[in-house]
């Protein structure tokens, strides 16, 4: 059923990227009619094949190309060459998140505004409010099955959440519930609901959690107007004479490149992969990369203030059985400068099963201290924390100097460092995480540092004007007026929330303005 | 190629005596490291016995979990051998980093240091050395990565062959 285009048919929109930007985008085009390619780098791998182990899923489904990293960021000493913790393959990251679906806060569109200038930051409102995203957060949830929207009921708490909540209920929190997750908790969309198996980062084998890989992707491939094509690694986007983009090039399943014509491109690699797609673009007429008079192509990368808080109790919890991010307090997640620091945080219930314990609890870590903690595995509870944190030029994604792929194209060079801001944050996260657990009799808490980013945003952050950032409020390119960026990298800023289900949301807008730019013929 | 084997008994204890070998302490024998009382025993291609005697030791003194037997730690570090028998720096890499430590730990060598304190004090001493880092950036995977110690972790592991833990104590706390 689903479409084989030409390589020469330039009337089709190209995606580049699966995930819940690309994939979203492609279904919704498609079900508009308009002719989609989508080019995946990865390979396609059905959820029945998805392994509940974290080491062999992580193989499977984690994308290890080469990349380098600099700055401050333990992540730097501890996974030199693994900046991000994303996908290669059809559905993108979408096969490995936690399912979390939160709306931003109103005043997280307009950050500038409400926290002022931060010393170091590169603060920018985003030029849309929450009120036009609303009718498209509602599209975007119905769309995803969000809990508590829509009628759905919420998850039932395992283990892990009822620890949080009774440590939320001492510490006097008010907002703390099994969360707004895109998890079936009963039949819906033909996909079931969820078995409690735990996994959920390993990709979920029933399908419970939405992943662009089983719902819009075929969705859109039914209508006939979709094709997507695995293993096509893109390397370059083209443009003519005029600076208007062309085609894209890519190389194949068996490393052959191959030139597909376009009408419109749009990028949706994820926030390492779509800049350093644009800088590698560079050519005579865009010598500093596509879309980039700007010079903030790669620039302000952000990947939420995070870190985690287990704890160790007297009796077993069993946290890794059941939903991986089964529960929320959102208390924290408001802007309240009185705590230190400008904007808030979400702590969301988290577990890893040993294998990634023993990796992420302390990296670098050994002796009784380190084995002490992991012989208490059965007992331990444990959170995440998410927050905002603060745009800064220097954190880049940039192009490396000397090292290339097997394509010959510059490998990236991410670059990191906490703004003071961040810290100051993720401090006050950790006490307060570790004061819910010590509420209800943890005996030793661990503040664990970031892992490498899954939340990876900002690196073609959209702006009102052409000279702050690199889209607009369409995700269209201020540069190139059929060029679009489709995923994370868009943000202006973070936010506090997990960010899948605005990048969801902003397809859906993306595909309505491009089916009506299309239909009038300004693109 | 390095395996591990069930020992059979062989050795008999007036062997063991003679070779001055007494309780749970491995002992060398040929290319082999043998453990006397646990029935095991691992052949060694490129590295010396004696070095992956020490290996073990090392590896349960990064990762020391009592009641976790040496069969466990020598499965977990046996890869450094299979490594050194196509990588000749490798080999280098470990074999010199085990000397060191035995020049460090003085003339019973590290194993001969009774006490595990005074062997981490050693060990404190060469952590951000290539050898420290390359064994224990292994070990973390090597070790909590053998699915026959998931259980000593209270860990299950694979649950959807079971149909999850809807039906197995997603949400069964008790204590709270």
């Amino acid at each position: 059923m689903a479409a084989p285009y030409d390589l020469n048919d330039d009337s089709v929109v190209v995606i580049i990227g699966s995930g819940a930007g690309g994939g979203t985008l492609g279904n919704e085009l498609a079900q508009k009619g308009i002719d989609v390619v989508v080019l995946e780098a990865g390979a396609r791998i059905e959820h029945e094949d998805f392994i509940n182990d974290e080491w062999d899923s992580f193989a499977q489904l984690a994308w290890l190309d080469h990349r380098t990293t600099g700055g401050g960021w333990r992540v730097s000493k501890d996974f030199p060459n693994l900046p991000a913790w994303i996908v290669k393959a059809v559905g993108g990251t979408t096969t490995h998140w936690a399912g979390a679906s939160l709306r931003f806060q109103e005043h997280e569109f307009k950050t500038l505004t409400h926290y002022g200038k931060v010393e170091g930051a590169n603060l920018l409102d985003w030029p849309l409010t929450l009120a036009e995203l609303e009718p498209y957060y509602a599209k975007a949830e119905d769309k995803m099955g969000v809990t508590r929207t829509n009628g759905i009921e919420g998850l039932p708490g395992n283990n892990n959440f009822k620890i949080l909540k009774a440590g939320a209920d001492k510490l006097g929190y008010k907002d703390c519930h099994t969360g707004n997750m895109a998890i079936n908790s009963a039949d819906r969309d033909d996909r079931m609901s969820c078995q409690q198996t735990g996994f959920c980062f390993q990709g979920c084998k029933w399908g419970a959690k939405w992943s662009t890989l089983y719902t819009e992707i075929p969705k859109g491939e039914a209508t006939g107007k979709l094709e997507v094509r695995p293993n096509s690694h893109v390397v370059k986007i083209e443009h003519d004479d005029s600076g208007k983009v062309t085609a894209v090039v890519y190389a194949d399943k068996d490393g052959t490149l191959q030139s597909q014509k376009a009408r419109i491109v749009c990028v949706a690699g994820n926030s390492i992969e779509s800049p350093r797609l644009l800088l590698n673009s560079a050519s005579s007429k865009y010598p500093d990369g596509l879309a980039n008079s700007s010079g903030q192509v790669g620039k302000n990368y952000m990947r939420h203030t995070t870190g985690s808080v287990y704890a160790v109790f007297e009796k077993p919890v069993h946290f890794y059985r059941g939903t991986t991010m089964a529960g929320i307090i959102r208390d924290e997640a408001k802007h309240d400068p009185s705590r230190g620091f400008v904007g808030g945080y979400e702590l969301e219930t988290l577990a890893l099963g040993v294998p990634f314990m023993a990796a992420f609890l302390d990296p670098g870590g050994w002796g009784r201290s380190f084995a002490s903690a992991m012989d208490s595995y059965a007992n331990m509870a444990g959170l995440w924390i998410v927050g905002e944190d603060m745009p800064q030029e220097q954190n880049a994604v940039k192009l490396h100097g000397e090292l290339k792929d097997k394509y010959g194209m510059p490998i990236p060079d991410v670059w990191f460092t906490d703004h003071a801001n961040d810290i100051a944050m993720r401090n006050h996260a950790y006490q307060q995480g570790q004061a819910i657990y010590a509420a209800v009799g943890a005996t030793r808490s661990f503040p664990t540092p970031p892992y490498p980013s899954t939340h990876n945003l900002g690196t073609n952050r959209m702006s009102e004007k052409p000279q702050d950032g690199v889209v607009n409020k369409w995700g269209q390119t201020h540069d190139i007026k059929n060029l679009f960026v489709s995923d994370g990298s868009q943000f202006t800023t973070g936010a506090a929330e997990n960010p899948t289900l605005t990048i969801v949301t902003l397809a859906i807008r993306q595909a309505d303005y491009l089916a009506r730019e299309m239909g009038a013929g300004t693109i | 190629m390095t395996t591990i084997y069930e020992q059979r008994p062989g050795l008999s204890r007036r062997e063991l005596l003679k070779r001055g070998t007494i309780g749970a302490a491995l002992i060398i024998t040929g290319n082999a490291v043998i453990s006397p009382d646990k029935a095991w025993g691992l052949e060694t291609a490129a590295l010396k016995p004696d070095t992956m005697a020490t290996l073990i030791k090392l590896a349960r003194d990064i990762y020391p979990h009592d009641s976790i037997a040496d069969r466990f730690y020598a499965i977990a570090v046996k890869g450094h051998d299979t490594k050194a028998g196509t990588d000749g720096a490798h080999r280098e890499l470990i074999e010199a980093g085990i000397a060191d430590l035995d020049a460090r730990a003085g003339a019973g060598g590290y194993r001969g240091l009774g006490w595990e304190d005074d062997r981490v004090d050693i060990l404190k001493q060469i952590e951000a050395t290539p050898f420290f880092q390359a064994v224990r950036g292994d070990l973390v995977v090597s070790l909590y990565n053998q699915k026959e110690l998931w259980p000593h972790f209270g860990y299950e592991g694979e649950s959807y062959s079971k149909g999850g833990y809807i039906a197995r104590g997603f949400d069964d706390i008790e204590w709270l």
